[in-house]
């Protein structure tokens, strides 16, 4: 529960945008695209197509009304029945039993059958708010939902009489001050097949289902929120098995601690780079490099180091199986293996399949949560990535910021194609979301291969700016001054031929190293700044 | 039921209808006149009436599915039937129940 709705709880109704009470959904990411929540005591209308996720929100929002903010609902339903919506949510982890044993909820499904109603003369539908009215003084509901109220259309003969009475509806629902989601069917030409947004003026979310690169992906916008700021674009969401997650991209709150605790990057002489003391616990790390450079090893490392400290650590692995890695590990005197027998350590390795991503990234969310590790490692990020580069990056914003949000530590690697520089560019443009990376790559010096380190950048710290060579033994990874730097830190080269490969010391005459260096200069001011 | 109200004329009649009204609104007083007037017509005899009022009963709305008032339900003979309105126009209730008009000679 900590993860989703840890700040929620102080915070029922907040008033904000010139005295507008508003009731916090507690869905998470929904109360931050609306600027704090549903207009309180009144009507929102919720559209969508069949499956958009209409009832879904519906739902969550009295559960969680009900359970965090101790404001009970009553769930009038149109069209499913009571079990089937009990059933439906239970994946979600709502027990609606119980909240109606609790007298939290009440549902009350509305059967009506056209076939059954014959006509034979006036009426109103005062039966259907004595039902409500009922329902609501029962248990004290604060919040309705209606779902779908446009069912109506269907079921009564005479539309006359049933818009004259949804007008007189949405106005009893403000007069009792209840905050009520009416959800309606998209329409072709207008939000609700209907015309339910002529009668619910305050608040409108829209609600789609799309697919979009083969990829289905589910999206809300808010069209219209009476007297308040809100987020306008489309913003992704994804239904989890804590219910629904809106990702506002751009209304992101930095609000996380950063706090000041260095941890080992479970190197010694890569700690020494970066003021000897690691990165900050909280940030995220980005190790990138091409085939081959280490960056699995040096993950492994930082992994490692974790668990000695007798800390939890979660490795997603995308490239290798769980026994794979661990044997390679330990070939260069990593003991992984140990760790996962001892509990500290679990690896979930898998291919994210191509229509997986959604499903992926709920299950690394679920990971998180139940594991709670300090230290979380994807390796490698950009297998997230490749296929799906438009859908990821607000996706990959979400979860960096949702583990920095917990104070996890994250360790990216990133696979880079050009193994003649250090990228700068890695593909997904997730680096701006990293405070310190770290970028590998193969040098080849007299006709023998090795391996190169640099820490591009490294937010609030200063770092070494020096080019360092990098290898494994059976000791772990081992990191070595190479020959002076831009930076110049004045070191003795004790790579032979090293600084003429790669071109940090020579005149700028090399075409090669002259590109190199000018990348390399440019990182080093980046990173300052 | 505490607001019931039975014309009966036997021990148990052959049709037993229930009127779901809100109150003692006009409406709903002329859908029980029109109500009585009809099964004295057709169904002399025959039939029991019960009348509730959901503003006294709510929670009886639920079970017979109400929406809106007034409503007649059909509880026997079954299957169950339902129309809704002041029942002023004769014919419908008629078609409504599915009851064999009575001839008038």
């Amino acid at each position: 529960m900590r993860l989703y709705f840890g700040h929620t709880l102080q915070m029922r109704k907040k008033r904000n945008d010139g005295g507008l009470v508003k009731a916090r959904t507690g869905i998470n990411g929904l109360d931050e695209i609306t600027n704090g929540g549903l207009p309180a005591g009144r009507p929102t209308l919720v559209s969508g197509a069949a499956g958009s996720g209409k009832t879904m929100l519906a739902i969550e929002f009295l559960v969680r009304g009900a359970v965090e903010f101790d404001e009970p609902g009553v769930f009038m339903m149109f069209e499913e029945s009571a079990e089937e919506l009990t059933a439906n949510v239970r994946s979600l982890g709502f027990d609606l039993d119980d909240l109606i044993a609790r007298r939290k909820l009440v549902l009350d499904q509305v059967r009506v059958e056209r076939s059954e109603i014959e006509e034979t003369g006036e009426y109103d539908l005062e039966g259907l708010f004595i039902r409500l009215g009922h329902a609501v003084d029962r248990i004290g509901a604060k919040r309705v939902v209606l779902d779908t109220l446009e069912a109506l259309f269907a079921a009564l003969p005479n539309e006359a009489v049933l818009r004259a009475e949804l007008r007189r509806l949405f106005e009893w629902l403000k007069k009792r001050g209840l905050t009520a989601i009416i959800t309606g069917e998209r329409g072709e030409n207008s939000l609700t097949r209907y015309g339910l947004e002529e009668y619910v003026a305050d608040c409108v979310i829209l609600m789609d289902h799309r697919i979009q690169d083969k990829i289905a992906t589910r999206h809300m916008r808010i069209v219209k929120y009476r007297g308040s700021s809100h987020g306008t674009n489309e913003y992704p969401f994804i239904i989890t098995t804590k219910g629904l997650s809106v990702l506002p991209i751009t209304s992101l709150l930095l609000e996380h601690k950063a706090g000041t605790e260095r941890i080992s990057t479970g190197v010694p002489t890569l700690d020494d780079m970066i003021e000897g003391s690691g990165y900050y616990r909280g940030s995220s790390i980005l190790v990138s490099g091409s085939a081959g450079t280490g960056k699995s090893t040096l993950a492994a490392s930082f992994i490692a180091a974790a668990c000695a400290r007798g800390e939890r650590a979660l490795l997603f692995a995308y490239e290798e199986s769980a026994s794979q890695i661990i044997r390679n590990m330990a070939a260069v005197g990593i003991d992984l293996g140990r760790w996962v027998k001892k509990g500290l350590l679990q690896i979930h390795a898998s291919r994210p399949s191509l229509n997986g991503l959604e499903q992926h990234l709920v299950q690394m969310h679920d990971n998180v949560k139940e594991f709670r590790p300090t230290v979380v490692v994807i390796d490698p990020i950009s297998n997230l990535t490749m296929e799906y580069d438009r859908a990821v990056k607000p996706t990959l914003m979400r979860l960096i910021d949702h583990l920095k949000v917990e104070g996890i530590t994250a360790l990216f690697t990133s696979l880079t194609s050009n193994s003649a520089a250090f990228q700068e560019d890695s593909e997904v443009g997730v680096s701006s979301l990293m405070d310190t990376w770290i970028a590998l790559r193969n040098v080849e010096i007299d006709a023998a291969r090795s391996r190169a380190l640099v820490v591009l950048k490294a937010r609030g710290i200063s770092h070494s700016q020096r080019v360092m060579g990098f290898g494994f033994s059976k000791k772990g990874v081992e990191i070595h001054p190479v020959g002076p730097t831009l930076a110049g830190d004045g070191a003795v080269p004790t790579a032979a031929g090293a600084k003429r490969e790669w071109g940090v010391n020579t005149p700028p005459s090399p075409k090669k190293g002259n590109r190199e260096r000018a990348s390399k200069a440019k990182n080093g001011r980046k990173a300052k700044g | 039921m505490t607001t019931e109200k039975k014309d009966q004329k036997g021990p148990v009649a052959e049709w037993q209808l229930r009127l779901y009204v809100a109150g003692g609104t006009p409406r709903s007083t002329t859908a029980l006149r029109n109500l009585r007037r009809i099964c004295e017509t057709h169904l002399e005899g025959r039939y029991s009436i019960e009348v509730v009022d959901l503003l006294v009963n709510p929670q009886l709305a639920e079970g017979d599915q109400i929406l809106a008032v007034p409503t007649l339900v059909r509880k026997l003979p079954e299957p169950m039937r339902k129309i809704i309105g002041d029942l002023s126009k004769e014919d419908r209730v008629l078609v409504g129940l599915d009851v064999q008009p009575v001839r008038t000679t």
